[in-house]
């Protein structure tokens, strides 16, 4: 078995760390364009039932010294967050009538 | 029935003395209209091109791409002192500080400037101070042979430059009053940064109007927010309670909404659980007394204040304690390349960081929206199928824009034609 992503706490959500654990928006949002509509609904049914618990889990932890499964937790979520319009919003990845449009984030937080 | 009241004239736009008349879009495709914007504006004005933070250190420096105005320019820390300079060495012309491709922009920290061509180097103060195998050239006087200089001025933290020999205006007259009102703003708090680009296929100014009024918003981004909430706003249709025009800029503050004291169904379960979204994170930073110019009508609820200023660039400044940039950068007629950086507070939590990703992410999924608008726009535009269009009183800000554009290259028009 692979070594766990996520703290124990969270193994349930392990299945989706492996392809939603990314650390920038760039890959997260490249992910959610190349997911398909099933597999963002479980992701976000899974996530969302754990939600509160996770950002109250993550939240006892000092930013810049959080470990590395509370990191992946925080990516996790951020992933969460964009997949939610495809799932909350447009019931399909990209935002309708966007096909030419883009909007790349050149500046981030590194965490 | 108007939900706000107008001002005595009836109407923002008579109120500011504008024409009711359909406009022409002819200023946002014509080449050769972009061929004097290029002299009268963009050589002209005074151009933001980034912040104090982004020059922390002493020798940090970063390069901004002006096609506009046919330049690149370097900015950099020199001591207490920004400079800014022509990218160009004094040699034979070539670019001085670029990587790899010369029309990408860069930035870092360094001592000198160092041309990768033969070698000549300047201080950060502009100066020449190394060129190799000095003795070969003929009277060359190192003194004189120094980075040409740009005005450069800084408001707020605000870097700005400004192309012109001689700036007609001091940077904080050609603000003016209506922005300067905005002196004080914490903006030096507000350190961490989400930067986003795009190159657009449209004339800058369609963005321009594309975020200076929001009578689209609740149709094209109907979408974005639950039935029980986007229903009644498309009936209800979007109307602002202030508007504001001082010399070539503009401001429109729009109402708040609290969306965590509505109903859950007004509001999106991602919503819920980050405390965030469109309007920002709803746990706002405590910022103290604001100045007198934000929300200058004294909205209340207020949501933000969206400053326009000419030519290119937007300051808007949410209620709840953030801001975000907007410029647009024309590269040719129908062409931009759109930044905005959105700027917060940095977090000391994880809730707190959740609340930003939730911020920025819905930004982005409004701007995509809106950019997709504009290649659509521009292209008909330019069938000139149709010449003229109605513009309500909303739109009045876009109205503005188009006017105090079409002034500047008259007036660089009659300068050219006097002294010929």
């Amino acid at each position: 078995m692979a070594t766990p992503l996520l703290p124990p706490e969270f193994s349930e959500l392990e299945p989706f760390a492996s392809k939603w654990c990314l650390p920038t928006e760039a890959e997260r949002y490249a992910k959610r364009l190349a997911s398909s509509m099933e597999d963002m609904q479980a992701f976000y049914a899974a996530v969302m039932a754990r939600g509160e618990e996770a950002i109250a889990y993550c939240d006892k932890f000092p930013l810049d010294e959080m470990p590395e499964r509370v990191v992946n937790l925080m990516y996790l979520l951020y992933s969460l967050i964009s997949i939610s319009f495809a799932v909350e919003c447009w019931s399909q990845p990209a935002v309708p009538d966007t096909g030419a449009a883009y909007l790349d984030l050149i500046v981030e937080p590194e965490l | 029935m108007a939900r706000w009241p107008k001002p005595p004239e009836g109407s923002w736009t008579e109120h500011f003395g504008l024409s009711t008349e359909p406009i022409s879009y002819e200023d946002s495709i014509s080449p050769e209209f972009y061929e004097l914007e290029r002299e009268a504006i963009f050589k002209r004005a005074w151009l933001n091109v980034g912040r104090t933070e982004q020059l922390a250190r002493n020798g940090s420096y970063f390069t901004k791409e002006i096609a506009a105005a046919r330049t690149s320019v370097i900015l950099v820390r020199d001591g207490e002192d920004i400079r800014a300079f022509h990218n160009m060495c004094r040699h034979r012309g070539n670019k001085l500080v670029w990587n790899n491709f010369p029309g990408e922009e860069t930035s870092g920290v360094c001592r000198q400037f160092v041309c990768k061509y033969h070698g000549w180097r300047y201080g950060t103060d502009g100066q020449l101070t190394f060129v190799q195998q000095e003795g070969e050239f003929f009277d060359l006087d190192k003194s004189e042979s120094g980075l040409i200089p740009v005005h450069c001025d800084v408001w707020e933290g605000f870097i700005f430059v400004n192309l012109a020999k001689e700036p007609a205006q001091p940077l904080r007259e050609f603000l003016g009053p209506m922005v300067t009102g905005l002196d004080g703003y914490p903006f030096g708090l507000m350190t961490e940064r989400f930067t986003y680009r795009a190159e657009i296929g449209s004339n800058w100014k369609l963005y321009m109007d594309a975020f200076q009024e929001f009578y689209h918003a609740p149709v094209l981004h109907q979408k974005q927010t639950p039935p029980d909430w986007s229903g009644p706003a498309l009936k209800n249709g979007f109307e602002a309670p202030h508007y504001q025009i001082d010399g070539p800029h503009r401001l429109v503050s729009t109402a708040g909404i609290r969306l965590y004291e509505l109903p859950e169904n007004m509001r999106k379960p991602i919503e819920s659980l980050t405390r965030s979204g469109n309007f920002g994170p709803w746990d706002a930073p405590e910022l103290g007394e604001m100045p007198a110019g934000l929300n200058p009508a004294k909205c209340d609820p207020w949501g933000l204040d969206s400053f326009q200023m000419f030519p290119n660039f937007t300051i808007l400044i949410w209620s709840l304690g953030w801001y975000l940039t907007y410029h647009y950068w024309p590269t040719s007629y129908n062409t931009h390349v759109f930044e905005s950086t959105l700027y917060f507070v940095p977090p000391k939590t994880a809730r707190e960081r959740l609340a930003l990703e939730m911020a920025a992410t819905t930004f982005k999924e409004y701007g995509l929206q809106d950019a997709n608008t504009l290649e659509a726009t521009q292209t008909m535009l330019e069938s000139r199928a149709v010449s003229t269009f109605p513009l309500c009183d909303q739109e009045v800000l876009c109205r503005h824009l188009h006017k105090v554009t079409g002034e500047w290259v008259d007036d660089y028009r009659k300068e050219i034609e006097a002294t010929i």
